[in-house]
């Protein structure tokens, strides 16, 4: 590996949406070469996070955000096809949404077999299963051929087993990823570095190695307890208590 | 999550309701106070003998040339959809600079001006001809698409631009995401856009285009009112039958027919007249000659004379029309619920809006003014009527949607006490938005009403093409869609005062926070 340098770096980056803090004074560095999973209760900031890390180096990253941002009317071709569009000319690129270009056809076809979709090719996604939708959108991501990839959770609704086998693809067609995810086990499968998040601050980052998914699962059910000390939801807790 | 709301108190001391009510008092009070200004005159023309004679035209309707009527309905069919055709496209690369102010402010000139000014204005330049009447259609069009397709862009959701390489020219990025996910509503607002160009293409024949409109004027004018009721039936059936004729794979035939069955008259101009026409024709000699004084004194005799005189008429019978217009929606629209008029008896009201919302205000203004002769009267009719029409057809469906649906109960009273205390106040939102919307709308159609001999700011337009004065015209034109313009801009405003803005999909996205 070449000598790691700096690729994103937040220093005291606070965030707020009106009076909701969805970012607390992060302090960050990801150096080019990393494998980041994130993780962390739903509403920790995971995804805002995500996007600040996009806006820092644009141009270098393929991005998958949780919704996949496919296009309904175009087919599994053109969705993965979009990932492309910085390398056509814009009147190949119009002849494109009418006949496919020859050579990305080959590409395309290549990609959706490692994805399983190669009978869903010509298909307008919005026809396709969740899962199926999120292999669109992984192949889009692979498409955009990037040196980084930030993933938001991009492999939720996929099979177990399946889903395995593309974040393994995903992390070897990418120098960097930064990934969020649910699935504990994945994290400390597949990545060097786990940050978890609560609360839109980091509370635990550390190499994966020191890490085990009972310490993981501590983090998240000490966010569960925190946030039952909330005034709102206190009489549950207290009638938790009674029984 | 569950919170308690601290600023629960200060939203419950601030009642919608009130804020409504005052919108619509102001808006009465104005309309009421609009009526002593108006020339609202009632001519002894004895309208109960026409009105019969009228009615038995409507009723027994009669052609004896089968192939002018086709001819006129082709030529009628021909304009609007060639023009949507180029206009379509037009508004769409248009729509995708609309970030850019120059497009914007091009776009806002040509919608404020009318077909039918546009029409004058082209007929100058391009005689009685095709040119003319595709022009007066695809020029204001093209503006209206270019601002609606953007909007419809902006509430696209914006997260497969992250997917996308950064700095992706305008054209390929939008081809790729914008497009085809507005598609549906792309295609659905130009379908009614194409029923908007049939009524202005039809109108068109009131300046002399071989279309409906034309024939029309004739048969009224001759007091063949059996012929007129076949041309009036054919436009509507032709405007009801829309969806059994408009099939996307018969478009390209339409198209080459449309080419085939516009005037042979192409009428094209030299450059050096269109030249000599914005640079001299459409100035005040003084002006052009350096004349200050003279000028001064020109456009102090058109301000005092014509503008204002106009102006304040085209406000007037806007304000009255825009309050008829709400009478009629609150008495039109529960004839065509499934709730109060009841499943089967609610199709005649829905035939009844369905009539009134097809037929050009133009053309009832001009029925109305053969019944009362030309005042302001027959103008503030047809606008409440046509608008009324259309905006209760789109309350009736709002109502039929939540009819059964988990909003009602059984115990929801029935009849009168439903329409007040159920389906008005529910549909009152929507209704003011609907009308706000209407407002610039109504505001463009009684300045045309003009051309009919009602004392507009259409009147002196007309005049002023018919006298060859191109310096009155243009500056009479100048100063109707800057009126547009503005009450463009405050009826935007009122909506938001109103809070009755369609709520756009709120967008989580982290991208919108800068």
């Amino acid at each position: 590996m070449s000598r790691p340098s700096v690729l994103f770096q937040l220093s005291d980056q606070s965030l707020a949406y009106g009076d909701h803090r969805v970012l607390d004074s992060i302090s960050l560095k990801i150096h080019r070469g990393e494998k980041v999973a994130l993780l962390g209760p739903s509403g920790a900031g995971k995804t805002t996070l995500l996007h600040l890390l996009y806006r820092q180096q644009p141009e270098q990253v393929a991005l998958q955000p949780q919704s996949g941002g496919l296009v309904d009317l175009l087919s599994v071709y053109q969705n993965i096809f979009i990932g492309g569009l910085d390398r056509v000319g814009t009147l190949p690129a119009l002849w494109n949404l009418l006949r496919p270009l020859a050579g990305h056809r080959r590409a395309i076809g290549a990609l959706v077999q490692t994805l399983g979709l190669e009978d869903k090719l010509w298909q307008s996604v919005d026809r396709l299963s969740g899962g199926q939708r999120q292999r669109v959108a992984i192949g889009r991501a692979l498409y955009r051929q990037q040196p980084v990839f930030l993933g938001d959770e991009p492999v939720s609704s996929i099979d177990p087993l399946q889903a395995e086998l593309l974040l393994e693809h995903l992390l070897a067609q990418h120098e960097t990823a930064v990934v969020s995810l649910h699935n504990r086990q994945l994290a400390l499968n597949h990545f060097q570095r786990i940050i978890v998040m609560r609360d839109g601050r980091i509370c635990c980052d550390a190499p994966a190695s020191e890490l085990s998914e009972q310490c993981l699962d501590a983090w998240y059910q000490q966010a569960d307890a925190s946030s039952s000390a909330d005034p709102v939801s206190a009489p549950d807790e207290w009638a938790l208590a009674q029984s | 999550m569950i919170s308690s709301d601290p600023l629960g108190a200060v939203y419950a001391s601030r009642s919608s309701a009130r804020v409504l009510n005052g919108v619509c008092v102001l808006l009465v009070g104005l309309a009421v106070l609009a009526i002593w200004g108006a020339d609202l005159a009632l001519y002894p023309v004895d309208p109960w003998q026409e009105l019969d004679r009228i009615g038995q035209g409507l009723l027994l309707p009669r052609w004896d040339e089968p192939v002018v009527l086709l001819q006129a309905v082709g030529q009628t069919v021909a304009f609007a959809l060639l023009a949507v055709a180029i206009s379509v496209p037009l508004g769409l690369l248009l729509s995708m600079f609309f970030h850019r102010r120059m497009v914007r402010v091009l776009c806002a000139s040509v919608r404020s001006v009318h077909e039918l000014f546009w029409g004058l204005i082209f007929m100058q330049l391009y005689g009685l001809s095709a040119t003319t009447g595709l022009l007066a259609i695809l020029v204001p069009f093209t503006g209206v698409f270019a601002k609606v397709f953007a909007e419809m862009f902006e509430q696209q959701s914006r997260d497969p631009l992250l997917t996308l390489a950064p700095r992706l020219n305008s054209l390929k990025r939008h081809l790729y995401t914008d497009v085809p996910q507005a598609w549906p509503a792309l295609v659905s607002y130009t379908r009614y856009r194409f029923e908007c160009a049939l009524r202005s293409s039809a109108i068109l024949g009131f300046i002399g285009l071989p279309t409906l409109g034309f024939h029309l004027e004739t048969a009224f004018k001759q007091g063949q009112y059996a012929e007129a009721g076949a041309l009036l039936w054919a436009f509507l059936l032709l405007i009801a039958s829309i969806r059994f004729w408009v099939r996307p794979r018969l478009i390209p035939v339409y198209l080459l027919l449309a080419v085939w069955l516009l005037p042979e008259t192409a009428g094209f101009s030299n450059g050096g007249y269109f030249w000599q026409f914005i640079s001299q024709d459409i100035w005040p000699v003084a002006l052009r000659e350096g004349d200050l004084s003279g000028a001064l004194d020109w456009y102090g005799y058109m301000l005092s004379e014509q503008v204002w005189p106009g102006l304040v008429q085209t406000l007037l019978l806007t304000q009255i029309a825009l309050v008829l217009t709400g009478v009629i929606i609150l008495l039109a629209y529960p004839l065509a619920t499934q709730s109060m008029a009841g499943t089967f008896m609610r199709w005649p009201g829905r035939f009844l809006l369905l009539v009134l919302r097809s037929t050009p205000e133009m053309m009832l203004a001009f029925v109305f003014m053969l019944l009362c002769g030309p005042s302001g009267l027959p103008a503030v009719m047809a606008l409440a009527l046509h608008n009324g029409g259309l905006i209760a057809f789109l309350v009736a469906n709002a109502s039929d949607a939540e009819y059964g649906s988990r909003l009602s109960r059984p115990d929801d009273p029935k009849g009168l006490l439903r329409y007040a205390y159920i389906e008005t106040p529910r549909r009152f939102p929507a209704m003011l938005a609907f009308l706000f919307y209407r407002w610039e709308v109504i505001l463009r159609e009684s300045a045309i009403m003009g051309i009919l001999g009602i004392a507009t700011l259409g009147f002196y337009i007309d005049s002023a093409f018919e006298e060859i004065r191109y310096d009155r015209a243009f500056l009479l034109i100048a100063v109707t869609a800057l009126l547009n313009v503005l009450v463009d801009s405050l009826s935007r405003r009122l909506r938001r005062l109103a809070q009755t803005e369609p709520s756009r999909q709120q967008e989580m996205s982290c991208l919108k926070m800068e």
